[in-house]
């Protein structure tokens, strides 16, 4: 897996947001979302990307998908610099970008059937049209779990779980090689996260894809996960293979995180790590390799 | 528009005794207007001895205080104001939600521009900008259209715009974008059809306001010229007269109320007809 060629690569990208405007539209307070966030993502790999709510980690996802334009930094996809791509340089891009949102209630046009769903990215790109789109479509929903007579159901016929099975097939429709997933299970019930996840495994095997994967627990990433990253405050914090950053977190930020992971245990409440945000600024401490492969902005 | 949301507003319609009722009032009102000429009285000829008649065999609705017959007369007014009301509101409707989405989709300085214009029109008096608008206009049915519709469209591009804006930060929206949709390929298949709801209720209440602004139009000269007739004028000239002759108020109040209040229910039922669902039932 190491020697796999890097697919995506994220070089001290920032993404300043406007807080507030003087009456002239200039900017006088910044949001600092994403503040100088280097990684790398490799061919077949799955990384996964955490942090609480705010961290980041989503607005990473959306500057790789180039729903925004950052502020500052490259994002190279298969050797290309995307920020400086215009929209017809980009569509191929889009095609082989693929994403999945979080929220199964919202990321479904309420008013498409599943074949007009499912069919929208491939009508986008031409892949397909006619009688070959519908048995694609059909042939996905077997794929993804669903039945071929869900064609022409609507979103609202469905559980949140189906409709991220969904949201997975259109993704899949024109054949990405990688695929944001920005917290495809966080809405979902534990039991269904287990369902959604192995079917992305089964998936990423079948397809050959790469992966982000997001989420603001670490409980179901390490499982899917080959690498994690750590974001606190539009920063990473640390950045490991998952088995190492689980056996051996080194940023207080993260030895919090996984303390917070729920352990059928009475009595491992107590052992959880209290996070005190006021004793850590991040200014200043840089990320660097503590162990081989083993990233930490620690001193 | 897809099948299996008319077929749920078929099935809204079958279960509402109002919905029927406006569909038949409405249908109804359209046929008497059109086959207004039927009628064995011309609206605009003039009798002496038969002013202001009561309702009888022979006047129906009685006569005026030119002794015209009043059940032919809003019959031909009839024409007016239902082309007017609709008319308006389809133009109305169409620039406010052409304005409303293309501000709220793209916001920054295309937004600035037509909500300040929205403001600067809104701001000033309708009655100054119908004094305005009728030195360039000559009274016709055409022009009453055009000037109602300029003097309407505002609202319902501000309810398009705050609808547009969130629905562009739906993730179904976001998908498409990261997709490659373009903005007018999200426009056509995610936001107007998701639009749907708001403007329908939007579109409903300008027919009122149209029909009743035709009547001030035609109260200050502006509107369809004398002897013709529309609703609304034949509301203002009964005002002179109402303890004489109170049924010259009644039936053209009673048509624009029962049209008015016919539009209402029928988008009322459009609306939560085409309103997506959400959840399951």
């Amino acid at each position: 897996m190491n020697n796999a060629k890097t697919l995506v690569e994220v070089r001290d990208l920032k993404k300043h947001f406007a807080k507030e405007k003087d009456v002239w539209g200039r900017t006088t307070q910044v949001l600092k979302a994403v503040d100088g966030v280097s990684f790398g993502i490799r061919k077949g790999e799955t990384f996964g990307l955490v942090g609480e709510s705010g961290s980041g980690k989503s607005t990473v996802g959306r500057c790789l998908l180039r729903l925004y334009d950052y502020t500052a930094g490259e994002v190279y996809y298969d050797g290309q610099e995307l920020s400086k791509l215009g929209d017809q340089e980009l569509r191929p891009f889009r095609r082989r970008i693929q994403s999945i949102f979080q929220d199964p209630y919202s990321s479904l046009n309420p008013g498409m059937n599943v074949l007009e769903l499912i069919g929208e990215p491939m009508d986008i790109h031409g892949v397909s049209t006619g009688s070959a789109r519908r048995d694609a479509v059909a042939e996905l929903l077997i794929k993804v779990g669903l039945k071929k007579e869900h064609l022409s159901r609507y979103p609202h016929e469905f559980s949140g779980g189906q409709r991220q099975r969904l949201s997975i097939a259109r993704a899949l429709s024109v054949r990405p090689e990688f695929v944001v997933c920005d917290e495809p299970i966080s809405a979902l019930d534990v039991s269904v996260q287990a369902q959604v996840v192995n079917m992305l495994e089964d998936l990423q095997a079948e397809f050959g894809l790469t992966y982000l994967f997001i989420a603001h627990d670490l409980s179901m990433v390490r499982h899917i996960s080959d690498r994690i990253g750590v974001m606190y405050g539009g920063r990473l914090v640390e950045v490991a293979d998952s088995d190492e950053l689980y056996d051996n977190p080194l940023h207080p930020y993260t030895q919090a995180l996984l303390s917070a992971i729920p352990v059928p245990d009475p009595g491992a409440a107590a052992k959880r790590i209290a996070w005190d945000r006021s004793s850590w600024s991040g200014e200043g401490v840089a990320l660097r390799e503590v162990g081989p492969g083993h990233f930490a902005a620690i001193p | 528009m897809n099948r299996s949301k008319w077929r749920s507003v078929a099935g809204e319609l079958r279960s509402s005794a109002f919905g029927i009722a406006g569909i038949i009032i409405l249908v109804l009102f359209t046929i008497a207007a059109a086959l207004a000429f039927l009628s064995p009285h011309d609206p605009n000829a003039l009798n002496a001895l038969e002013r202001l008649k009561p309702p009888n065999a022979d006047h129906w609705f009685g006569t005026d205080d030119y002794g015209r017959d009043y059940f032919t007369r809003a019959l031909y007014g009839g024409r007016v104001s239902l082309t007017v009301g609709f008319a308006s509101m389809i133009l109305a409707t169409g620039i406010g939600v052409i304005v409303g989405v293309v501000s709220g989709y793209f916001g920054g300085w295309i937004d600035n521009l037509l909500m300040r214009l929205v403001e600067v029109i809104m701001s000033i008096p309708s009655f100054l900008i119908l004094l305005l608008l009728s030195v360039f206009l000559k009274p016709s049915v055409g022009n009453i259209i055009i000037i109602i519709s300029l003097l309407m469209w505002m609202n319902i591009a501000r309810i398009v715009r705050a609808e547009t804006m969130s629905l562009k930060e739906r993730e179904y929206v976001l998908y498409a974008r990261a997709s490659g949709q373009g903005a007018f390929g999200i426009i056509r298949r995610h936001i107007l059809a998701n639009l749907m709801p708001v403007v329908i209720v939007g579109a409903t209440n300008n027919i009122a306001s149209a029909i009743m602004m035709e009547s001030s139009l035609s109260f200050l000269g502006f509107g369809v010229q004398a002897p013709n007739a529309t609703w609304g004028s034949m509301l203002n000239n009964a005002q002179g007269l109402i303890a004489q002759a109170p049924y010259l108020a009644v039936f053209p109040g009673l048509f624009i109320l029962l049209t008015v209040l016919s539009f209402n229910v029928l988008g009322d039922i459009l609306r939560v007809g085409f309103e997506p669902k959400l959840v399951r039932r």
